[in-house]
């Protein structure tokens, strides 16, 4: 039985980006313990040899001719940006 | 009375006749939003200036160039991308998110002369089975407003239900367009994976996601996934196979059909109803000339494990991309670039996308990959050829598509788990990548129940010809829920 401490979930919450408080932690904690050991379930089965399925059809490689394209108007790009100065978007700073 | 109790083509040749107009059905559609989505909360944006506009305009164009969904209005889930119309996918992170281009489902709509009458509530990035994880409302059930819609695409179902709209687009990554088909009494159909390009359709689980129709009858339905298949230069895992013609498949004639019945989907933890109706529908088909037999898909009970791991995993990665930067929410008062991230995601996500995401990442990480990600992916082989087996034998296969009808607001909200055992029986067939539709078969406790019918890959035509001779020979598609009456316009 899989146990994940809250110290484990802070470590997958920064991994995943999301920034989460100690309650939260306890709380995912539980759920993702119930969740994974459900998932064991699995264990009954012998995989051995067994192929992975990624997708399901028998996809190949989709290639376009190499020619260039116009892509999406910058000015369009730009609409959804919150917070931008000359045609750049703008971001806290990266460096100390 | 409202014409939404007309069949397409019933109201083609109504609106052919001059008895109504297209700028008449498109206020039809407001006009019952206006007076019945107060109580049904299943839509979100409403494209009201421009759909009127482009009423007026489809009016003036000569009978000749018109297609069978000319002039039809539709709702369209809001995780599929619609130009210049918000578009959330029921998460606050895209609140106020104006698309800068059309789905390919959505531009296929236009070319088809539909009308697009607004954007479909759903539970946030399609996690979920109840629409009670949408970031705005929680919509209702039509036939009762104290239960659930089900979902993800549980506006979809209930607007077509309610009939605001005759027509909309859901999603299936699961089940989001089967189940919510079943709890609301109307016809969902997850095409086979491939067969409707995901261009344009906000990604939760790329291996998985298909978009698909929802409406009032079979008819109505075969003609939509026509108009929306196909191949598409924009979606790489969009299938190169021909699209033949759903509708020319309608042809009333089952006899000598072979349809194989899993044991698994009339076993436990289905209810005594769900059962009945299925055993009830399976003497209607025999009756038309078609023969079943109990088969096995030995596999079905881990789906449930396989989908949540595989779904979850696909998720973390897909839905990285909603960081607070280029579009949607971003949160204010921090300092550094990796403090931007990590509070616009935390403020941004529902608990269930976050509880997803963690899940995700933990089954992608180093040290779990195998034991969770990997094995489940041969799970995943396993499922697969459970229904390979079963189709070198039989033409579709039959049962519930829900095991029970629609579950109470608020009743499974304490254990995840507890929720996502409603999928158990649609899963599998996103896990093999084959089509599925569910269309009313009786009712329970006075609430809808749906007959699920799957079919092999790319074999949607012979779905489509079971489920429109079952319907046929059945009335359970011409009930209306009680508000339907009350909104007359």
């Amino acid at each position: 039985m899989a146990n994940i401490s809250k110290e484990e979930v802070k470590h997958v919450a920064h991994l995943a980006r999301l920034s989460i408080t100690d309650e939260e932690a306890e709380k995912f904690a539980g759920q993702l313990a119930g969740i994974t050991n459900f998932a064991e379930q699995l264990n009954e089965l012998d995989t051995t040899n067994v192929v992975p399925t990624t997708h399901v059809l028998p996809l190949v490689n989709v290639m376009r001719e190499d020619k260039a394209v116009p892509g999406l108007d910058r000015d369009k790009m730009m609409k959804n940006v919150r917070e931008q100065e000359d045609g750049q978007v703008k971001v806290p700073s990266i460096l100390d | 009375m409202t014409v939404f109790n007309h069949s397409s083509s019933e109201l083609q040749a109504m609106i052919h006749n001059k008895e109504i107009s297209i700028a008449d059905v498109t206020a039809e559609a407001y006009n019952r939003i206006e007076a019945l989505d107060g109580d049904v909360k299943a839509f979100l944006a409403l494209n009201k200036e421009q759909a009127f506009k482009q009423a007026e305009e489809m009016d003036q164009v000569p009978v000749s160039e018109r297609g069978p969904l000319f002039g039809l209005p539709i709702g369209v889930k809001d995780n599929i991308v619609t130009e210049g119309l918000e578009t959330t996918s029921g998460s606050k992170i895209l609140q106020g998110f104006n698309p800068i281009y059309d789905a390919t489902v959505v531009r296929k709509l236009r070319e088809a002369g539909m009308i697009t009458i607004g954007k479909l509530n759903m539970d946030e990035f399609a996690m979920g089975s109840s629409t009670e994880n949408s970031a705005y409302k929680i919509t209702r059930n039509p036939w009762d407003l104290d239960r659930v819609p089900g979902g993800s695409s549980g506006g979809s179902a209930a607007s077509v239900a309610a009939g605001e709209v005759p027509f909309s687009l859901g999603s299936d990554t699961g089940g989001s367009i089967r189940q919510p088909a079943s709890f609301c009494g109307v016809v969902g159909m997850k095409p086979t994976y491939g067969r409707v390009s995901r261009f344009g359709l906000v990604a939760f689980a790329s291996s998985l996601d298909q978009i698909g129709p929802i409406t009032r009858n079979v008819r109505d339905n075969a003609l939509l996934l026509e108009a929306i298949s196909g191949v598409d230069e924009h979606d790489t895992t969009s299938a190169n196979v021909d699209v033949p013609s759903f509708v020319e498949s309608l042809t009333g004639d089952i006899k000598g059909l072979r349809i194989g019945v899993p044991k698994e989907y009339l076993g436990d933890g289905v209810g005594e109803a769900a059962k009945q109706s299925v055993l009830d529908a399976l003497k209607v088909l025999e009756s038309l000339g078609a023969t079943w037999e109990e088969v096995s898909l030995p596999h079905s009970k881990y789906g449930l494990a396989t989908y949540y791991l595989l779904s979850s995993s696909e998720a973390s990665s897909n839905l990285a991309r909603f960081d607070g930067i280029r579009y949607g929410f971003r949160a204010e008062n921090v300092e550094s670039l990796m403090e931007l991230y990590k509070e616009t995601r935390a403020q941004g996500f529902g608990d269930e996308v976050k509880r997803r995401i963690m899940l995700g990442t933990f089954a992608l990480s180093a040290g779990s990959y195998d034991a969770y990600y990997k094995k489940a992916q041969q799970v995943r082989t396993l499922i697969k050829q459970d229904f390979d087996q079963v189709f070198e034998k039989y033409d579709v296969i039959i049962g519930p598509t829900t095991p029970t009808p629609a579950f109470k607001v608020g009743e499974k909200n304490e254990d995840p788990l507890t929720m996502y055992a409603n999928d158990i029986l649609t899963i599998p067939v996103n896990l093999a990548g084959v089509p599925g539709i569910s269309i009313p078969c009786g009712f329970s406790e006075g609430m809808p129940l749906g007959l699920q019918i799957i079919g092999k890959h790319f074999d949607e035509a012979t779905i489509y010809r079971v489920a429109h001779a079952f319907e046929q020979a059945t009335s359970f598609h011409k009930e209306t829920p009680q508000l339907w009456e009350g909104a007359n316009s």
